[in-house]
């Protein structure tokens, strides 16, 4: 083998970097110019897209957009929402189908290969073909609230949530993690007295950090970006995510400014979150680098 | 404490019967060791005995209640794996207090259940350390720890020091040997490793193919195996088989040769032995001598031999090709394809007949 001379790792090592900054470039400077233009007044917006001022905050830069934004749609609530609606479906939904997981791998019951094929059969049916099904049903499904029974779902955050807990994606992922972990953790909580139900909670789940930080992820973002299903559900603005949110920005004269504020503001949350879950995905790799 | 009662048990994966009406009795304290080559059957007989297998028919009894359909947690057992199985994410005082804790015992009697079982394994600095700080022997004790630490009536070992390389093996050995002495526990162990198998043991089960071949001490296993299997599993290196025709029977003994085998007679130990039938003389090579050039029972040539320092092993090829090994207890020099004469003590042969 040739000996790799010190002037040639370097430029490998530069190449490299070279390579990982474009590849980084490709995905900040989207989020870099929705930021820049949501500072600038339209008109300088518009002419700043023919040039690399676009990425930069040059030229009249202020808040403006963010004040009208505020102004135009009630933001606050649509955040609010759509992190609760979200919030709440990514625990509910971590929790049902890690557990539908928990007992289609440790459990064993007659059928369950069955269940669990047809369950990932689900996967490749597009939500578009079951909408309108769905629709008619939440539309007279009953519920018992704390006024009394009513007679539908439509809007409530409810009809936004409950459909969307269990699914086949997070049941998959849940599975085949799963799988990999060694089963005689199981068997060795089962001889010391363990019930099904603590093995999953203080030896399945614990271990379990990078499936539930990628499940999480995964879910979050089908939930934040929900558009097609909230927009036939809910009619009453209080109950509205941001996506929906965003028709307001394209009524009468369409604003860019502020449709960019609008943007930035609503991908906070997705930015917060993901920022926190890295955290604890990176921790849960650390601490599981154990063979069994 | 508890004796453990196997009778007519067996174990059935869809078609295949993989454990065949095995009858097993354990004493109360006694140190039993399963051992059979892979796919014998042993692991799974035990984890049919820890309850992680369902038991197809036959019954199973821990200190004289049958267990068949109980739960692992309720059959008062411990457990030690091969891959230690303990938990990454807990701390070795929280793997070892695992049981304590899901039992909700108080955090008082946990904490000194805890330390009493560190102190017996010496690991009283590593509590509050993490699996992977630890090294593989100390992993192994952890899972050891966490099956003495509930006081279980039988403990179960499947196959613990595997996964460890050969110094420690040895140490580790003696510990679990040591803790039985300390504990005074019925211990089920199973192995593939007849050292472990010899050293351990009060009794050993020799299994093949889902059956029972032999149960007895280790001596007795190793002085009066029942079978050839059993003969040939026991006992480092092998003993060597050599296939003999049978001059004469009488009386309990058979006078026998073949080729390369002088006439001699050796005791039949009541098996079916025909006059002028083909048997199968077993001759384990620490019985073998090197005989004066030209006298003693077999004649054959070196084809290979180790120095071991304490013994030398040597293969040789008999004068019909069939190959021996010999192991004598002194440091010898041979050369390779030098003529080597052996003899033995009769005595200390056995005879078998031929299997089908």
């Amino acid at each position: 083998m040739a000996a790799i001379s010190p002037d040639n790792r370097g430029l490998r090592l530069f190449v490299r970097y070279l390579v990982l900054v474009l590849v980084a470039l490709i995905f900040v400077l989207p989020l870099l110019f929705m930021v820049m233009s949501s500072l600038k007044p339209d008109q300088q917006l518009l002419a700043d897209t023919s040039s690399f001022r676009a990425f930069l905050p040059v030229g009249d830069v202020g808040l403006t957009n963010y004040v009208e934004a505020f102004e135009r749609a009630p933001v606050r609530l649509f955040v609010f929402n759509s992190v609760l609606v979200t919030g709440v479906t990514v625990a509910l939904s971590l929790a049902v189908c890690s557990l539908a997981a928990f007992s289609f791998v440790f459990l064993q019951w007659r059928g369950r290969e069955l269940v669990l094929s047809i369950i990932l059969a689900t996967l490749i049916v597009p939500f578009e073909t079951i909408a309108i099904p769905l629709l008619l049903i939440v539309s007279k499904l009953p519920w018992i609230g704390l006024d009394g029974i009513e007679w539908t779902w439509l809007n409530t955050y409810r009809v936004q949530i409950i459909p969307w807990i269990a699914d086949g994606l997070t049941v998959f992922l849940f599975v085949q993690y799963f799988k990999d972990l060694p089963g005689e953790l199981v068997e060795a909580s089962r001889v010391e007295g363990a019930s099904w139900f603590q093995i999953y909670w203080r030896v399945i789940l614990p271990l379990s950090g990078p499936v539930v930080a990628t499940a999480a992820i995964l879910k979050f973002l089908v939930m934040y970006n929900q558009y097609l299903w909230p927009l036939i559900v809910v009619q009453q603005e209080q109950y509205r995510p941001v996506m929906v949110g965003l028709q307001y920005f394209f009524q009468l004269n369409v604003a860019w400014g502020e449709v960019m504020a609008y943007l930035t503001l609503i991908t906070l949350p997705v930015l917060a979150f993901y920022l926190v879950l890295q955290r604890a995905f990176i921790a849960s790799i650390a601490s599981t680098g154990v063979k069994g | 404490m508890a004796n453990v009662q196997l009778s007519n048990v067996t174990k059935r994966f869809g078609a295949v019967e993989v454990i065949k009406g095995v009858d097993i009795e354990i004493e109360d304290g006694e140190f039993t060791v399963f051992v059979g080559p892979s796919g014998c059957g042993k692991s799974t007989l035990l984890r049919m005995i820890a309850g992680l297998e369902d038991i197809t028919s036959g019954t199973l009894s821990i200190g004289g209640r049958v267990v068949n359909d109980l739960q692992p947690k309720e059959r008062g057992v411990g457990m030690v794996f091969q891959s230690y199985a303990i938990f990454p994410h807990m701390t070795v005082r929280e793997n070892i207090g695992f049981g304590l804790t899901i039992a909700r015992e108080s955090k008082a009697e946990k904490t000194a259940k805890v330390e009493e079982a560190a102190r017996i394994l010496q690991m009283e600095n590593l509590l509050d350390r993490r699996p992977s700080q630890l090294s593989g022997g100390q992993r192994q004790r952890v899972a050891i720890g966490r099956a003495i630490v509930r006081n279980p009536s039988v403990f179960l070992f499947d196959e613990p020091l595997s996964n460890l390389d050969a110094a420690l093996r040895m140490d580790m050995r003696m510990e679990i040997g040591k803790l039985h002495k300390q504990l005074g526990a019925t211990m089920v162990y199973v192995t593939h490793d007849q050292v472990e198998a010899m050293t351990l043991a009060d009794k050993i089960v020799v299994l093949k193919e889902g059956r029972v071949m032999q149960v007895g001490a280790p001596m007795e296993l190793y002085h009066n195996p029942a079978n050839l299997f059993v003969a040939g599993f026991l006992g480092a290196p092998s003993m060597n088989f050599l296939d003999v025709e049978v001059m004469e029977v009488d009386g309990g003994e058979a006078r026998v040769r073949n080729a390369s085998l002088e006439p001699i007679v050796v005791k039949t130990a009541g098996r079916a032995i025909d006059k002028g039938s083909t048997a199968v003389l077993g001759v384990r090579p620490q019985y073998l001598e090197p005989a004066p050039a030209g006298s003693g029972m077999l004649h054959g040539e070196v084809r290979i031999s180790e120095r071991l320092g304490s013994e030398t092993v040597v293969d040789l090829a008999l004068r019909d090709g069939t190959p021996l090994i010999a192991a004598f207890g002194e440091d010898k020099v041979f050369e390779d394809g030098q003529p080597l004469d052996l003899s033995f003590d009769s005595a200390s042969a056995h005879l078998f007949p031929r299997e089908a």
